[in-house]
């Protein structure tokens, strides 16, 4: 760790690199509790991302028993279910899926794969920890309040979401968009750590084109967050002012109750154009990361380099641009000049393309592979079959004249839970298979998760097959209850009571899980430092888990791309990013790059 | 440079033909440990982060010109509202011509601070830096003067005597924000003209928070900063007071 020397000027010599300072703990609380070092705060966001979406499991139970047994649990009345649907979206979205991939998959993998020794502003990533924390609890806090929290749906709508009469809107909507607002603060601290390590952390030889496509898909998603997330912002900072100042910026004049209030001349469909400007790139953020580490999953357990690197990478980058250009296909019902319409679905359609790509590139990454159904693969099979299933309805729905039907009805949930539900959530659990033997230095136990895995994927399509039936009938979604509705036939009813049996069932595999997480700490078979054979500098490191600082005295030098797997002529089926075969073992310390600093 | 023939080094390659066009944009980008060759880590977030703060401000000011436009009352004339009895007669504009000279001049402070930076001239940098300081709190002072004129002249977030309502609610919510962003970058300069003037860049004292080392590139980071905030109002002054 040496300090770096500087020109007289005070700017950094070109080509060096500043050492990172490392902060290290000295006792128990800075080490785990107020941490810097990026990996226990990985494990921090993981942690309570996964309690938040615990909360967000019992919720859709909750709504499933409603739909299939209306009237069994007596607590349950409507004001309770709109309230569940906006929490367990809202919090499956923003606080689980958002924050596990960037904040713990992003945090653990980025500084590890790119061979850093930390992020590059450990202080305030930990702030974004405590931040995001408080965003969690205060979300919390909503279910504790008077009112409850907000029952406005996920998506927020003014003016019916701070209109009297809608549930939580005395607390609730006040708390969701404080704590929104205070995610973004949060994520903007982390988010700048990870596209400022990407961009200007790695390792001596490791290129943007050698990275692998975990890291890609977390940084675009991350450059993606920095510049949606905005729009929410400012979103939700001007429905603070109107509920709490009476400000009318989306506040039309209204007659409510037989009475006029005192809003008037804001505009609605405003606050529609901000939250999609945040909520279809969101869509993305979710979904880039998880295209990232399939890839990896798959080129690892498939023995196979990933097949058209290079284009999935701009597929990728594609994806993440046309993601900011499509937001108003939200909107369709919302009502919009018709030649607006014809280019959002155009745009909506275009994205099929960059994203087929990636789905034929998996699938010939597994042609010929040597296929190991390893729990992480299937897994990653798993989201492949799912994603497909998801973006097919997309095309669907992305149509005006197909959407105008489809929308609100069953059908859209099911899309989304397919697309942006399930898919990211079977990615996230591969994830966690593969990579908890480099967090704790045990393996999971393999055939709890094929029972896991089986029972939730099976379970999940279960739940969600059906409900496209149900939304092609004319099933609307958000119903608290279906009453006497002439054109949805008794048989739905039936299936409704099996797509909620399967729902419990999915989640009660989900505990079978959390017992595998906590048993294999203890009781796991002892992984080793590369127990997959793969290739990225992650499994690299001296030590599993690895150290404070990530490396030892010298970091790792680069030599390839992350996906030598099975390359003719080598002795092993993999080539780690830093083996120089067939090359001389290691190269002389390059003089010209700030040899000390290394 | 060094970069490239680093890279023909370890792979043991001979050079590489140079890329031109998109190949050569691409590979640049892509380069060898960083993609911005000697910028540092804290100067490449502050980028980040103005890219990022500046689509706060574009959704503001998006905002606001759908309220505008979309308005059915009539919008109070800006030339009038923010007009100044000066000697019996009234001035339009006067004020806020004076808190954008002062705004700007601020950042030519700042700059200047940047350099004395650089040339290690702690004494002319901290306190130039406090002149930036000392500027920035003139124009949140005359923003809370414009305030309080406005609130007793009757306009509120929710209302104004003169017209659509909106008015109030932009008025307050952007120059709120910006005032905002403005006071904290006071604050800031103050620290920072702290470390300056006791010597922390080059006593390679560490910081209380961070526990790093500080360097005078800092000043430069808190400039970009500075200038950003200048050049988000000449935006709100353009598209506010002139509009």
């Amino acid at each position: 760790m040496v300090d770096l020397t500087h020109g007289a000027d005070g700017h950094a010599a070109p080509g060096h690199d500043e050492e990172l300072e490392l902060y290290h703990p000295t006792n128990w609380v800075t080490k785990y509790v107020f941490s810097q070092d990026a990996k226990v705060i990985a494990i921090q966001y993981g942690l309570t991302a996964t309690a938040i979406g615990l909360v967000a499991l019992v919720l859709s139970w909750l709504m499933r028993i409603q739909l299939a047994y209306p009237g069994l649990l007596a607590f349950i009345d409507a004001d309770h279910y709109y309230q569940f649907i906006t929490m367990h979206g809202m919090i499956m979205v923003v606080y689980l899926l958002t924050a596990i991939f960037l904040g713990g998959f992003g945090n653990y993998l980025i500084p590890l794969m790119l061979g850093a020794r930390d992020m590059m502003f450990p202080y305030l990533n930990m702030l974004s920890y405590w931040i995001y924390l408080l965003a969690v609890l205060v979300l919390a806090a909503g279910f504790f309040v008077p009112g409850g929290p907000t029952g406005a749906g996920w998506t927020l709508y003014p003016p019916q979401a701070i209109l009297a009469n809608t549930p939580g809107q005395q607390w609730g909507i006040i708390i969701m968009l404080v704590s929104l607002m205070l995610f973004i603060i949060g994520f903007t601290m982390g988010g700048l750590n990870y596209v400022v390590t990407v961009l200007q952390g790695r390792t001596k030889g490791m290129t943007l084109m050698r990275m692998p496509l975990t890291i890609w898909g977390i940084f675009t998603a991350t450059v993606m967050a920095l510049l949606a997330f905005p729009a929410l912002f400012v979103g939700a900072l001007m429905m603070l002012f109107d509920r709490l100042l009476g400000t009318s910026f989306f506040m039309p004049s209204i007659v409510a109750m037989g009475e006029q209030l005192p809003t008037g001349g804001g505009s609605p469909i405003l606050f529609q154009h901000l939250f999609w400007f945040f909520g279809h790139p969101e869509v993305y953020i979710v979904a880039l990361p998880a295209f990232g580490i399939v890839s990896d999953l798959i080129s690892t357990h498939a023995r196979k380099n990933i097949f058209g690197y290079r284009m999935m990478v701009w597929a990728i980058v594609v994806i993440g641009a046309l993601s900011f250009v499509v937001w108003a296909h939200h909107m369709y019902v919302s009502g919009m000049n018709p030649g607006f319409g014809f280019f959002f679905a155009t745009t909506t359609l275009i994205i099929a393309v960059p994203t087929a790509l990636k789905v034929y590139n998996w699938v010939l990454t597994l042609w010929r592979g040597d296929i190991h159904f390893t729990v992480p693969m299937l897994f990653a099979l798993g989201f492949i079959v799912t994603f497909v299933n998801g973006g097919l309805t997309g095309l669907f729905l992305g149509n005006v004249v197909v959407d105008v039907p489809l929308s609100d009805t069953l059908f859209v949930v099911a899309h989304f839970h397919m697309v942006m539900g399930v898919a990211p959530i079977l990615v996230i659990f591969g994830a966690i298979y593969h990579w908890y033997p480099k967090i704790t230095g045990r393996m999971l136990d393999a055939t709890l998760g094929k029972i896991h895995f089986w029972v939730t994927f099976l379970g999940a399509y279960a739940v969600f097959f059906p409900m496209h039936y149900l939304g092609l009938l004319g099933m609307p979604r958000r119903y608290f209850e279906m009453g006497e509705t002439a054109f949805v036939p008794p048989s739905a009813h039936t299936l409704n009571e099996f797509m909620t049996i399967a729902a419990l069932v999915v989640g009660a595999a989900q505990m079978l899980f959390l017992f595998n997480l906590a048993w294999s700490l203890r009781h796991g078979k002892e992984a080793g430092g590369n127990p997959w054979r793969a290739t990225t500098l992650e499994w690299q490191t001296p030590e599993t888990p690895p150290a404070h600082g990530n490396w030892g005295p010298e970091l790792p030098v680069v030599y390839r791309w992350a996906y030598d797997y099975s390359v003719p002529g080598a002795d092993r089926d993999f080539l780690p990013q830093n083996d120089p075969w067939p090359g001389e073992p290691a190269p002389a310390p390059d003089t010209a790059v700030a040899e000390g600093a290394r | 440079m060094e970069h490239l023939a680093d890279d023909r080094v370890m792979q043991g390659h001979t050079a590489p033909p140079k890329m031109s066009g998109w190949r050569g944009f691409v590979a640049d980008w892509a380069s060898d440990q960083g993609a911005f060759k000697g910028v540092s880590w804290g100067k490449a977030m502050m980028w980040v982060f103005l890219l990022s703060d500046t689509f706060v401000f574009g959704c503001f000011l998006v905002a606001y010109m759908t309220a505008r436009m979309s308005t059915v009352v009539p919008w109070p004339n800006p030339s009038e509202v923010f007009a100044l009895e000066i000697g019996g007669t009234s001035v339009p504009l006067i004020l806020i011509a004076i808190m954008t000279f002062v705004l700007i001049s601020s950042s030519g402070t700042m700059a200047l601070a940047v350099h004395y930076g650089y040339l290690r001239d702690r004494r002319k940098a901290g306190l130039l830096m406090l002149l930036t300081a000392f500027l920035g709190a003139c124009f949140v002072g005359m923003q809370a003067f414009e305030w309080t004129k406005l609130i007793h002249e009757g306009v509120r977030p929710w209302e104004n005597p003169w017209g659509a309502p909106q008015f109030g609610s932009t008025f307050f919510m952007i120059t709120g924000f910006h005032g905002t962003h403005v006071t904290f970058g006071v604050i800031f300069l103050i620290i920072m003209a702290r470390k300056v003037l006791r010597g922390d860049f080059d006593d390679g004292r560490r910081g209380f928070f961070t526990s790093r080392k500080g360097r005078y590139e800092s000043v430069e980071i808190m400039g970009l900063y500075w200038h950003f905030v200048d050049l988000v109002w000449v935006f709100i002054f353009a598209f506010f007071y002139l509009w």
